[in-house]
């Protein structure tokens, strides 16, 4: 997404980042990290491990300085190191066969084809919920309500009902979590639909009014084309809700596979780095979808005659 | 021409209900509009002209009296397309081309592709923006744009052309032109024109017939048929003739300022 004219703060942005994360990466993992040289016949100050727990992880660090490189290099952190995770994201994505459980591309296309259908879904059901909610006042009345009501319910509390309640009546897998995705993502779409419906002035409607045009027509032919900017950033919200949906999905009900499943595996048997390569895969993901999104937008705007925001 | 009334008011009153109360917009207007006249609507804000217009158009509804449209009512004159409307912006689709722009109407009416394509052809000669067909509207002038427009409001059979304040956003140079064209499309097309507008020397221009209103409640206040010939060039406002007809408008407008 970066045009010519922007890389260089974007790469300033990631090298801020990755400098606050290496030098947290000193303090956070200094504990461990004395225990695990100890134990390999360093001398460490203050000798015992009891005593250490008083000492913040930068004192510690600064009192035993030859412990400090080893802090990136702890097998099992507290917090890894920026190359740990990239090193555990390349072993499973390019080292693994991808049909193998510990590839990581076996799990994000577990995970990004709940995250498709259930956008696709949630997309679908929005923009006919937005049609209906334009072109109807108890629609209007009714239905938006109980839209923003259904987005202050926390999804993790919702999640497992929905697998559990789809589970019991045969429904397992793909289609659980693309419910909940469709059931995060169908929102922004709603919102904005509704206002890219509702986008032609007076004016526009009085022309079509003027032709005596019906309504499919006045739908068809000027409200859905002036909604295609709303749609479009729409659709780039949902997107992400739809992933976060997915990956939610994943998380309560110990399912097998997907970077949710990872996420939690990584966590129970004390692999953070699984953890930490599940969630950057999880945001190269979001990215891409992004992007395509965002290129999709910009070609069908530019088709349309529009000038892509 | 003719002398059947295309469009006629008996006795035509509208307030609008508004929050801060009841709105006199139109009151006791008697009109009569023949086939192929070009009738001018001049007054100031809020008198009432573009309501009246609306009211031909079927747009807005009038509380009293009665209004006829090429013998129908003005919603039965809507829904057999009797007329066509130009506003004040040019209001083109931003995703059609000036031809999808023009097509428009015509697809909604059922027009076949080939009636289509015709259609537009012609029309496009007639506002002359032949070559423009594929342009999207940004990349056209606003005075190309309110051509494009009145192109597509004259690509269906309509013999009624509605027009509100047209050429209000234009600079004087541009309007100028397009009056003279105005003219000439008309003089071609035989059709009948109600021209909303505040500007006299616009009106006398363009008008057989210039109905002089008055704000508060909105009403006619004079009725000037004018005794210029049908063909006009542009220096015929300077000719005397020209100059009392203004003179005769204003005088209008400034007594129904006087007893509004």
């Amino acid at each position: 997404m970066a045009k010519g004219g922007n890389i260089l703060p974007v790469v300033t942005v990631v090298a801020a980042i990755l400098v606050i994360w290496c030098l947290a990466v000193i303090p956070m993992n200094a504990h461990l990290t004395a225990d695990q040289a100890q134990r390999d016949g360093m001398t460490i100050t203050p000798e015992s491990a009891a005593d250490r727990q008083d000492y913040l992880g930068l004192t510690l660090a600064l009192k035993n300085p030859a412990i400090i490189p080893l802090t990136f290099v702890h097998n099992r952190p507290r917090l890894p190191s920026p190359h740990q995770v990239a090193d555990e994201m390349f072993r499973t994505v390019f080292g693994e066969n991808i049909t193998s459980r510990r590839s990581l591309i076996y799990h994000g296309w577990v995970t990004l084809s709940a995250t498709l259908l259930g956008f696709v879904i949630g997309t679908t059901l929005g923009i006919l919920l937005a049609i209906g909610i334009v072109h109807n006042r108890t629609m209007d009345k009714s239905v938006m309500p109980w839209a923003i009501v259904s987005q202050t319910i926390p999804i993790l509390a919702l999640a497992p009902m929905i697998i559990v309640i789809l589970g019991s009546i045969g429904i397992q897998g793909l289609l659980p979590k693309s419910v909940i995705s469709a059931y995060l993502s169908f929102f922004p779409v709603v919102v904005g639909m509704v206002k890219g419906l509702r986008s032609p002035g007076a004016m526009q409607l009085d022309l079509l009014r003027t032709y005596h045009a019906s309504d499919p027509q006045g739908l068809w032919k000027l409200r859905l084309p002036a909604s295609i900017p709303y749609l479009f950033a729409s659709l780039k919200i949902g997107i992400s809700a739809a992933l976060v949906g997915a990956i939610v999905g994943e998380l309560p009900t110990g399912a097998k596979a997907g970077f949710g499943a990872r996420m939690l595996v990584g966590d129970q048997y004390g692999q953070p780095l699984v953890t930490w390569a599940a969630l950057f895969a999880a945001a190269i993901t979001a990215a891409g979808l992004l992007a395509i999104l965002s290129l999709l937008e910009r070609r069908t705007l530019r088709h349309m005659g529009m000038v892509a925001s | 021409m003719t002398t059947e009334a295309v469009i006629s008011a008996r006795n035509l009153d509208l307030t609008f209900e508004t929050n801060d109360g009841p709105v006199h917009a139109l009151k006791d207007v008697n009109l009569e509009i023949k086939k192929g006249e070009f009738v001018s609507f001049i007054g100031p804000s809020g008198c009432g002209k573009t309501t009246f217009l609306r009211c031909i158009a079927g747009l807005e509804t009038p509380t009293a009296g009665e209004i006829s449209v090429n013998g129908m009512t003005p919603d039965e004159a809507r829904r057999a397309r009797a007329y066509g409307y130009v506003f004040q912006a040019a209001g083109l689709y931003p995703w059609r081309t000036i031809g999808g722009n023009i097509r428009l109407p015509l697809e909604i009416m059922g027009y076949t592709k080939k009636q289509q394509a015709e259609r537009v052809a012609r029309v496009l000669e007639l506002v002359e923006l032949e070559g423009f067909e594929q342009k999207f509207p940004w990349q056209l002038s606003g005075g190309m744009q309110q051509r494009a427009s009145i192109a597509r409001a004259l690509a269906f059979d309509a013999d009624v052309l509605l027009m509100d304040e047209p050429f209000g956003a234009l600079d004087e140079i541009v309007r100028d032109h397009l009056n003279e064209q105005l003219l000439q499309l008309w003089a071609r097309t035989e059709k009948t024109i109600a021209f909303v507008t505040h500007s006299i020397p616009e009106a006398v221009y363009l008008s057989t017939k210039i109905v002089v209103m008055s704000p508060r409640p909105g009403r006619i206040s004079d009725v000037i048929e004018s005794p210029l010939p049908k063909d006009r060039p542009l220096d015929i406002r300077d000719s005397a003739q020209f100059i009392e007809l203004a003179h005769r408008v204003r005088e209008g407008l400034r007594a129904g300022h006087a007893d509004g």
